[in-house]
């Protein structure tokens, strides 16, 4: 097991400086002159020039730019950004609880509806069940979910005022962050109806960004369900008198689980994606909308560094279901 | 003596054109999606006859004119009018030739480069293999989308940008796909038979190895058709991608935002039409995969 994660630290390390070398090269890909592009100028004030020049590290060669990036990034040096002078890092860990509050229900609820919807269509095989839910499934999954949300607040909230259109929680509300996480901060925070509040507007955000995800959790516990089911320790199980409830859940579930992982684990990296979108039509404050906002501006160093956490991020989770799966599955641990 | 042989045709072994249909076509999805996709080709090619209107024309008396089947509908608008009077109809139209034209362009665009590289990292495993394989993972590290925001951000909001970011977006799993199925060729006895045979390194490339590798390689350029689409309109709806007042489905919803609590289908039609077109693509994907490559069927 050590020399497995040792293994698998090791593909880290390169992964994580390519992607230093990629949000490196993003921001001297911009055509054209990079201080009159950043200020929004044109024929800045050759001094000015400079000055920018030199601040930014841009008048070195660039072998010795990728060196003092990296440099910095290793003091934790993100930079800061050119609208609101504030380092980039303490901006991305007061707005990344909401994306993560956000992500958490998203998941919550399309791994909960997921999993049943799943299972009772393998059971159901073939009924009338089944080729429904693989039919909401593969729209789901062809859903482009910016539209999604908009049918979603035209209907709830236009239509029948249920809940509000956009925003974590009402303004008439004064929460202090606590833990970052409003559910939590309205909790511990006295104000009576708060917690309500603000679960009314986090239920249509999570509904839209799980949709994908709960396409896909639905098609592969089905398939995995399926799978299993026809195994000869399941017939073994049955043929033993265990009651049915028991041979699916415990028998069949639990076996089934393991792709299942791994297709969650897969589907961080889409949730981020999604997240860009989701914020931004709910104008949920979290770092979706902050690196869309950040692009508007041509806000560069938030958005080369704000890239390369969220990369980082990924590559995090990516390497904790790695992990998790060698320990599920030791066919994996065991490989090459 | 002239024995003239009348075979019954069906004991002949049937040809691999139509062996491929009748696995198609027995996915009713797939014809159906088939049906949708021609379609939207002739909505495409033949867009400025089709079309009822010009699409950037602006009738100012009817601003936000609701479908003709409701009430206050004008017949010569078909499904309404947007916020500047223009036909909804004709822009949807003319918009499914900058959906299927982003979607082609950048599937061609990451398809050819990902099978060469593909190849070379498949022929070359200790040489070359490991440095491609590497550079791809780190392309996957990024969420696809977020990757093509990044390179729209940096070069500029466009179609070209467009194209050229989710061609990049989409590369690396042409590259790995390749790699993985000639690495299973390679071993082949037909592959060993055609070195001795004295094959040079690009036909043994090209035409011994590649046409083995094409079933899934066409599976997935299906599926990465429809997410060029998606991610066309995403970038599109973000501001990010083909400017306004180009038709494009993306764009179109962005614009249509501020209307959502009084003219609903200048809201759903666009969006509809994205979903749909999606949705007709994987289900052809789907029965693609089922006729080409009946290995991954049996296994489902």
């Amino acid at each position: 097991m050590f020399a497995f994660i040792a293994r698998r630290l090791g593909l880290l390390i390169p992964t994580f400086f390519g992607v230093t070398l990629l949000t490196f090269a993003l921001i001297r890909m911009i055509p054209g002159d990079p201080v009159e592009v950043m200020m929004g100028e044109r024929r800045v004030d050759p001094e000015m020039h400079a000055q920018a020049m030199e601040r930014l590290g841009l008048n070195k060669p660039l072998y010795a730019q990728y060196f003092d990036y990296i440099g910095k990034l290793a003091q934790g040096d993100l930079g800061e950004s050119l609208r609101t002078r504030t380092s980039v890092w303490d901006e991305f860990t007061t707005l990344f609880p909401a994306t993560l509050e956000l992500s958490l229900a998203a998941l919550l609820f399309a791994g909960t509806l997921g999993l049943i919807a799943g299972v009772i269509a393998a059971l159901k095989r073939g009924s009338l069940f089944d080729h429904g839910v693989m039919g909401i499934s593969l729209a789901g999954y062809s859903m482009p979910i910016f539209w999604w949300g908009l049918l979603l607040i035209m209907f709830f909230s236009v239509w029948l005022g249920w809940t509000p259109v956009s925003g974590r929680i009402d303004l008439l509300y004064d929460i202090p962050p606590v833990t970052g996480f409003m559910l939590i901060d309205t909790l511990l925070s006295d104000e009576e109806g708060a917690f309500v509040d603000a679960l009314r507007h986090l239920i249509l955000p999570a509904i839209v960004l799980g949709t994908i995800p709960l396409a896909v959790i639905a098609r592969m516990t089905r398939s995995a369900m399926l799978e299993v089911l026809r195994e000869d320790y399941v017939r073994t199980a049955r043929a033993k008198g265990l009651s049915p409830a028991r041979v699916v859940f415990v028998h069949g579930l639990r076996n089934a689980l393991i792709p299942v992982l791994t297709v969650f684990g897969l589907q961080v990296g889409a949730l981020l994606a999604g997240a860009v979108l989701t914020e931004t039509i709910f104008s949920w404050p979290g770092i979706g909308k902050w690196l869309i906002e950040s692009i508007g501006a041509r806000d560069y160093p938030v958005v080369q560094n704000g890239i390369l956490l969220i990369a980082c991020l990924v590559i995090l989770v990516n390497f904790v279901v790695d992990i998790l799966y060698g320990l599920a599955n030791p066919r994996i641990r065991h490989q090459r | 003596m002239t024995t003239q042989a009348t075979l019954d045709p069906s004991l002949f072994y049937p040809s691999p054109l139509k062996e491929f249909w009748q696995a198609f076509a027995h996915n009713k999805g797939a014809v159906a999606g088939l049906a949708f996709m021609i379609l939207l080709v002739i909505c495409a090619l033949f867009a400025p006859w089709i079309a009822p209107h010009d699409p950037s024309e602006q009738y100012r008396e009817f601003l936000l004119t609701p479908p003709a089947w409701l009430e206050g509908g004008q017949l010569q608008f078909l499904l309404g009018t947007d916020e500047v009077g223009r036909d909804l109809l004709s822009r949807l139209i003319h918009g499914a030739r900058l959906s299927l034209l982003i979607g082609l362009a950048s599937v061609l665009m990451s398809l050819i480069p990902g099978i060469l590289l593909g190849l070379v990292a498949g022929f070359f495993p200790r040489l070359l293999g490991p440095s491609i394989m590497r550079l791809m993972d780190i392309m996957l590290a990024l969420p696809s989308l977020l990757l093509a925001v990044a390179i729209v951000a940096i070069l500029g909001p466009g179609l070209i940008n467009t194209i050229f970011a989710i061609a990049i977006v989409s590369l690396p799993s042409y590259v790995r796909l390749t790699r993985a199925a000639v690495m299973g060729e390679l071993n082949r006895d037909y592959v060993t038979a055609a070195r001795l045979a004295g094959a040079s390194l690009p036909r043994l490339m090209f035409i011994t190895v590649l046409p083995n590798c094409m079933a899934p390689l066409i599976v997935q350029a299906t599926l990465s058709f429809s997410s060029a689409i998606l991610d066309a309109a995403a970038l599109g709806f973000l501001g990010l991608g083909v400017q306004p007042p180009t038709p494009e489905w993306g764009t179109m919803l962005a614009s249509a935002r501020d209307y959502i609590e009084r003219a609903w289908w200048v809201v759903s039609l666009p969006g509809l039409t994205i979903l749909l077109s999606v949705l007709a693509i994987n289900l052809m994907g789907d029965g693609l995969r089922d006729a080409l490559d009946p290995k991954l069927k049996n296994a489902q």
